[in-house]
């Protein structure tokens, strides 16, 4: 879809945001980590997602990943031995790029951020799997966004309790065989 | 003054990350906050970062900070009064 040979992980992001054509000028202003899922989340959404469908409340996200907000939070605290920047501060926390998702598309439904050594297909199936069949949730984004120094993985998938054409059930199995289709 | 609002101006897109905004965009006496430039919360505690570490100015009146932080010429008015060497 998109590919920046030999760029590090700032220079991709920025080169993302232009291949796409993306206007939010908010997103210079987020931590790597924001960026990443932001962007990977407004391709994910495109084209396919028909937000009109549900209510806010009905939208959620569940996002993991094994190194938090570590990455901002070591930035952070550089910054600290001179004049801590209050820009950095605010994305010391994980679930902060699921806010900055959910400003940028009004969603208002559940949503979580889990710490865990590797992306568990099994963990997600039954934690989504319970928000949807209490009907808490119609819809959800899920997956894994992490970032730290120059390594940096996200793989997210939509999850819609009403099936469509090209849907594919939601089970630990299928998660798996497409986490590890796009991670090798 | 005129050097000092050219730096400002610079100065304010570099530490906002405002990546999408030339110095030239910025009038003298544009609004930085809601109307104008959009500057939220977070900008304005960055606005005071700038001072103290561009010019080694501490907003030592919190309550100031509308007033200072209303456009490029009252920050660059603000900061010619208060310039530890003028003081």
């Amino acid at each position: 879809m998109f590919e920046e040979k030999g760029s590090e992980l700032p220079d991709f992001l920025v080169a993302v945001y232009r291949h796409f054509e993306l206007q939010y000028p908010k997103f210079h202003k987020m931590d790597y980590l924001s960026k990443l899922g932001w962007l990977a989340n407004e391709i994910l959404l495109q084209d396919v997602f028909d937000k009109e469908k549900y209510k806010p409340e009905d939208i959620g996200i569940v996002l993991s990943n094994a190194n938090s907000s570590l990455d901002t939070d070591i930035k952070y605290y550089e910054t600290t031995k001179t004049i801590a920047s209050p820009a950095q501060f605010v994305y010391t926390l994980p679930n902060i790029v699921i806010g900055e998702i959910s400003i940028r598309h009004h969603f208002k439904g559940e949503n979580a951020f889990f710490i865990a050594e590797a992306f568990d297909a099994g963990f997600m199936e039954q934690y989504i799997g319970n928000l949807i069949n209490n009907n808490i949730l119609q819809c959800c984004i899920c997956g894994w966004v992490d970032v730290l120094d120059k390594n940096y993985n996200a793989t997210l998938f939509l999850i819609e309790k009403d099936k469509s054409a090209n849907s594919v059930n939601f089970t630990k199995e299928n998660l798996t065989k497409i986490y590890q289709l796009q991670n090798g | 003054m005129d050097k000092l609002m050219s730096d400002l101006k610079t100065q304010i897109i570099a530490q906002l990350n405002l990546q999408d905004t030339k110095p030239e965009d910025i009038g003298d006496d544009q609004p930085l906050f809601v109307e104008g430039l959009g500057l939220d919360s977070i900008d304005a505690l960055e606005l005071i970062v700038l001072l103290q570490q561009q010019y080694k100015i501490k907003l030592s009146n919190a309550e100031d900070g509308p007033k200072v932080f209303k456009t490029v010429r009252t920050m660059a008015e603000y900061i010619t009064a208060h310039q530890p060497q003028n003081a």
